[in-house]
């Protein structure tokens, strides 16, 4: 299919890019690894007049430590972000979660900070950034600022990203030694979610220490499952008690209903899938 | 097998990689939307977005004023409206036809139906100016649902026709005198303590044949002959049929079906489309082409499947059939495609399968309703009808408490019965259901997995395991023209070829088939080489254009070895048969004392000798040859089969199902099948393993979905979900093999086996997994959510079932658009 008609640029820095954003006003749209506004293009879902390209802008791609935390430049792309050695060893869940999207032709091209952005609720990698309390850097005409994941996902498709600005990176506080597994739930392996769970737990002597879960596509947003995270802690990780645990998962969620799945369905693979998630993580 | 120097190694058997792959998977060759003429228009179709509206106005003066627009028609101004497109298979004489036009004029009957067309000199540029066209509907009441559509007083989709019922065809054994009545064997069984009655319905769902090259055509207008490209199975057919539908004459047409990548009977058409561009192209004396997009693709080519089945069936209580009555309602969609409404017809053959049925009666009803109409896909009749089939022998022996596989041995043809005449009173030549079920249970372990479930049942596994039979015959090689004739089909089923020996030895073989992925070029050269004794690579396969492949029935059907293939066969025969007298001036011998073999005629007893090549060299200089016969080697044959081929063959599938989320894994697939003699081993193993992901995609993932407006759910391929690799396991294949009888090469079809065979295996073994939770069916596609659901309300957990009806708007989406608040991200 055919996009509309666009003008393109292709900055070469951050200040560019926000200088092209100011100039191309409400009709432009930034450009990542383009897996996402590639088909809303063609589709003629949108009809951008400019298109800013943030493909030329080394300083947004790539993995570094920074004291406690690891932070990832927006324009990295899916495949770079499950080769990562630092991101295995201390944020293990965001290549687990990564490692589901899609398949390796679109991995090579999506990056994580348009995934981030695209903020679709079936999408795999905000329920594993909300889980992980990343942290969110924008920049805009002013300078930049830092939001929370618990603040930037806003609503379908939508986030903390206001107008005139683009995300530059993510930062992950550490995780180090900690188990994780992302148990993703569709029909056929290259396909976004139905439900998932982003699940990363502390195991200390047989003992869950500590827990972070999140859960894709039960509601406009991604959702933290804190009752399943407290009633874990202290628990020892065997099967009935993180399926005791588990019961709790779709508090607070509000699934919606679609061929693949009623609402009540995503509710009941909520609670399944955070069992099993949580298990294996612990495992 | 023993060699020696001039006896080159026998062909037929090598599993050669196939000689079309190297152009096909480099990118080298060339598709039809691949030619560029000079002075190309582009054209983009402006489709309506109701299922069933007046069209009261089309404003085009926007979409004209863009730049590079060169012309918008509506369907008056081409004349398109006025055109009948053809129906090649009238299936009574009162059947309903409806006129089918190119471009809607006054009233659009599915959604996606073309009103009108833009001329511009891009393809991006059409497709930005159809967007400005303006559109005037005035909306009418949608007809959705086939059983609906046939009561009194249902909204008609063709008023004029008076009715939503397309025709009704019925067979009964009865009356035809292949056997008993039906309604006496049910009658019967009632009152009899030792029958039982099962009675099943079915719902065949609505299917898209996916290829994988998008439809696409071009036509110049403008050389002697008007040249059309088409990304079509059918070259041939649709050369006679533009002949006949648009009154030119036939010889002042050329169409080439260029390399064309997949159809799996989607491409058995003509299309509104060829024959829009075909109109432009007169119309403004340029060159045109058109190319679709996928999700036109989805909306607008022809769907397949699509029936509601009630079967009943009366059988003794130790396990004899002996009735069974079959009631279709298929449904053909908005109008009639080329073959339409004989696709359900096909399976009036095939419901008494492998089986011994004393009784029998088929009676399918055609309704209209105002979807995407449906005409052949992979199977065609008989994948629905082997789904009915063997659904209900599970269902059958459930009832009675027999094992499932026993109960079919019960009521099988034994191989020592062959021929046999059935009751649908086709005569199957050969088979050995025996061979090849033992076979594929001994390779499936059948016993072992059978312990294994009992097992896992005991444990009360979260993973139950299941396992699921399908023993199917089906009727291909389509087809002989007087058995054609007496469905009251608009062809025959002959096919042809032509050998041309060049000057240097060389084979340019022309063939009426016309492939599109199957390998054709690989399997006929091996056939000629045997057959003329030349190496493989000095043949050539040419086909597809009907200037050099001049006459043809094309491909379908699973027709082109078994067909095709045989015309070959004897087309190198007449080359022999041309050359011996030949071989004998040249070797100075009476031509009974010649014999032929590897390639070489050679007199009896002696070392004298002359080579085929050597012949067509000589008849080329033409020096030197007898008197009273003409110097040329060539020849062409036709060959019309007496009978259908039937392959058949034992599928067994064992499936996981995961009882909490309802997630069907596959875990095990063995499929023995019997095909007849093989050509090339590794070119059928490639057909059954395209097959049998299409059969298992019916059984778990496809559907074609409409809404209740009449809007497709399913019109990107994130909605309309295709399996890939990833989803399916390693099949275990195997062959037995009883050599036809019915043709030269002892070949039957191969092409739609694994499709026909695999969908019930499947659903059965979904249903054997989770029977004992008191699940007793699922609609297909067996998706986990209905898996899930079918567990819940068996264990009396009845779901919000809150399931919607919402399409993800698009490709590259996860999710919803209506979901989405006004200043999101897209
Ligand atoms: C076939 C297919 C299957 C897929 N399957 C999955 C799946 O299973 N799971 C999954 O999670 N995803 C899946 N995706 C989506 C994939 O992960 C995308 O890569 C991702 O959603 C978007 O990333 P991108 O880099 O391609 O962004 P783009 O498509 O370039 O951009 C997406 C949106 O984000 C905006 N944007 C991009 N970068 C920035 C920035 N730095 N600042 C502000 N806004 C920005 C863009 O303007 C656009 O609106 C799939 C995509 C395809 C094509």
């Amino acid at each position: 299919m055919i996009p509309a008609q666009f003008d393109y640029v292709r900055p070469t820095t951050v200040d560019e890019a926000v200088q092209a954003l100011r100039d191309g006003g409400d009709d432009a749209k930034l450009l990542a690894g383009g897996q996402s506004l590639l088909p809303v293009l063609r589709l003629r879902m949108a009809d951008p007049s400019l298109i800013i390209d943030l493909g030329g802008i080394p300083e947004l791609k790539g993995v570094r430590e920074e004291g406690n935390e690891v932070v990832v430049g927006a324009m990295t792309s899916h495949y770079d972000v499950t080769r990562d050695d630092t991101l295995r060893q201390h944020v293990a869940l965001i290549g687990e979660a990564t490692k589901t999207v899609a398949d390796p032709q679109v991995r090579h091209r999506g990056t994580l900070g348009g995934a981030l952005a695209h903020a679709d609720p079936a999408g795999d990698l905000a329920a594993p950034a909300l889980a992980l309390d990343a942290q969110f850097v924008i920049a805009g005409s002013g300078g930049t600022r830092t939001v929370a994941a618990a603040d930037f996902f806003e609503d379908y498709f939508t986030t903390a990203i206001g107008e005139g600005e683009l995300l530059t990176e993510i930062r992950f506080p550490k995780y180090t030694g900690w188990g994780a597994r992302y148990e993703k739930f569709n029909r056929v392996a290259q396909a976004w979610s139905i439900v998932a769970v982003a699940a990363t737990v502390k195991v200390d002597g047989g003992k869950i220490t500590d827990a972070r879960i999140g859960l894709t596509n039960m509601a406009g947003t991604p959702v933290r499952a804190r009752g399943v995270e407290s009633a874990l802690v202290g628990q020892s990780a065997s099967e009935d008690t993180v399926r005791q645990a588990a019961q709790a998962a779709a508090e607070g969620t509000s699934p919606t209903a679609d061929a693949d799945a009623g609402s009540d369905y995503r509710e009941h693979l909520a609670r399944v899938l955070t069992g099993r998630a949580v298990l294996a993580a612990a495992g | 097998m023993t060699t020696t120097e001039n006896t080159p190694t026998q062909e037929i058997g090598r599993d050669r990689r196939r000689k079309e792959d190297r152009r096909l998977i480099t990118g080298r060759t060339r598709w039809t939307d691949n030619q560029a003429l000079t002075g190309l228009l582009h054209i983009s179709i402006v489709r309506s977005p109701f299922a069933h509206a007046d069209i009261k106005g089309i404003d085009t003066s926007a979409a004209k004023q863009v730049p590079g627009v060169v012309a918008v028609y509506s369907a008056a101004d081409l004349g398109a409206d006025q055109v009948q497109l053809p129906c090649a298979w009238p299936i009574t004489k009162d059947m309903k036809a409806p006129q089918r036009p190119a471009l809607a004029g006054s009233r659009v009957n599915f959604a996606g139906e073309g009103v009108a067309v833009v001329v511009a000199r891009s393809a991006a540029i059409a497709k930005d100016a159809a967007e400005l066209v303006e559109v005037d509907y005035s909306e009418l009441e949608p007809v959705l649902d086939m059983e609906e559509a046939l009561k009194d007083g249902a909204t008609l989709v063709h008023p004029e026709i008076g009715t939503n019922a397309n025709a009704q065809w019925v067979f009964d054994s009865g009356e035809a005198g292949s056997g008993g009545s039906v309604a006496e064997a049910l009658k019967k069984a009632e009152s009899d303590d030792d029958q039982i009655i099962v009675r099943r319905r079915f719902r065949q769902q609505r299917l898209v044949p996916v290829f994988m090259e998008p439809r696409s055509t071009v036509v110049d207008p403008n050389a002697e002959q008007l040249t059309m490209w088409s990304s079509t199975q059918v070259p041939h057919i649709l050369k006679t049929m533009l002949a006949l539908t648009l009154g030119l004459p036939e010889h002042k047409i050329r169409v080439i079906a260029p390399d064309v990548g997949g159809g799996f009977g989607g491409k058995i058409a003509v299309a509104p489309e060829e024959v829009v561009t075909l109109l432009v192209a007169q119309k403004t004396g340029k060159p045109v082409k058109w190319t679709e997009t996928r999700s036109e693709s989805l909306l607008t080519a022809h769907h397949g499947r699509d029936q509601v089945q009630e079967l009943a069936m009366s059988v003794t209580k130790d396990g004899r059939i002996t009735g069974l009555d079959v009631r279709l309602i298929a449904d053909m969609g908005a109008y009639l495609g080329l073959v339409g409404p004989g696709v359900p017809i096909l399976g009036a053959f095939m419901f008494n399968a492998i089986y011994k049925i004393p009784a029998y009666r088929f009676d399918c009803t055609n309704v209209f309703t105002t979807k995407t109409l449906t005409d052949a896909y992979r199977g065609a009749g008989r994948p629905e009808a082997t789904f009915g089939i063997e659904r209900l022998m599970d269902e059958a022996a459930l009832e009675l408490g027999m094992e499932p596989l026993e109960f079919r041995e019960k009521n099988w043809i034994k191989h020592e019965e062959f021929p046999f005449t059935t009751v649908s009173t086709l005569t199957y030549d050969t088979g050995n259901y025996e061979a090849a079920t033992a076979q594929a249970k001994q390779m499936f372990d059948y016993d072992g997995l059978r312990r294994e479930q009992q097992e896992r049942r005991r444990r009360g596994d979260v993973k139950q395991l299941g396992i699921g039979i399908s023993t199917f015959t089906e009727m291909c090689g389509l087809a002989p023209s007087r058995v054609l004739g007496s469905l009251d089909y608009g062809a025959g089923g002959w096919e042809t070829a032509s050998i041309r020996m060049q000057p240097t030895g060389k084979a340019e073989v022309v063939v009426g088939v016309s492939p599109h992925g199957q390998g054709h070029e690989t399997a006929f050269s091996q056939i000629v080489a045997d057959q003329l004794g030349v190496p493989f690579e000095d043949v050539e396969i040419l086909h597809g254009d009907t200037q050099s492949s001049y006459k043809g029935l094309d491909t379908y059907g699973s027709r082109s070895l078994a067909v095709g293939g045989i015309a070959v066969v004897k087309a190198a025969e007449k080359v022999v048969e041309k050359a011996k007298p030949i071989a004998a001036h040249m070797l100075e011998a009476s031509e009974g004392d010649l014999e032929f073999s590897g390639g070489k005629f050679t007199v009896k007893g002696t070392d004298k000798g002359v080579g085929i090549q050597d012949i067509a060299l000589a008849v080329f200089a033409a020096h030197d040859y007898p008197e009273g016969i003409e110097p040329d080697i060539d020849a062409h044959a036709t060959f019309d089969p007496e009978n259908f081929s039937f392959p058949h063959g034992t599928h067994l599938c064992a499936v996981e199902v995961d009882t909490e989320t309802g997630f069907v894994e596959m875990y095990k697939y063995v499929c023995v099948d019997d095909v007849g003699n093989v050509i090339n081993p590794l070119i059928v193993e490639g057909q059954v393993h395209g097959g049998l992901a299409q059969g298992i995609a019916q059984a778990l993932y496809e559907e074609a979905a409409y809404d209740d407006q009449g809007t497709l759910l399913s019109g990107t391929l994130v909605d309309y979900t295709l399996p890939s690799a990833a989803d399916l396991i390693s099949f275990d294949t195997a062959n037995t093999t009883t050599a036809s009888t019915t043709n030269p090469l002892g070949v039957k079809g191969v092409g739609e086996a694994g499709t026909i065979a695999s969908t019930p295996a499947v659903v059965n073994s979904v249903l054997d997994a989770i029977r004992h939770l008191g699940v007793k069916d699922i609609d297909m596609p067996t998706t986990p959510y209905r898996v899930w659901t079918a567990i819940q309300n068996a264990s009396g957990h009845a779901g919000r079932a809150d399931e919607a009806n919402v399409a993800s708007p698009g490709a590259g989406l996860g999710s919803t658009a209506r979901d989405m608040p006004e200043g999101g991200n897209l």
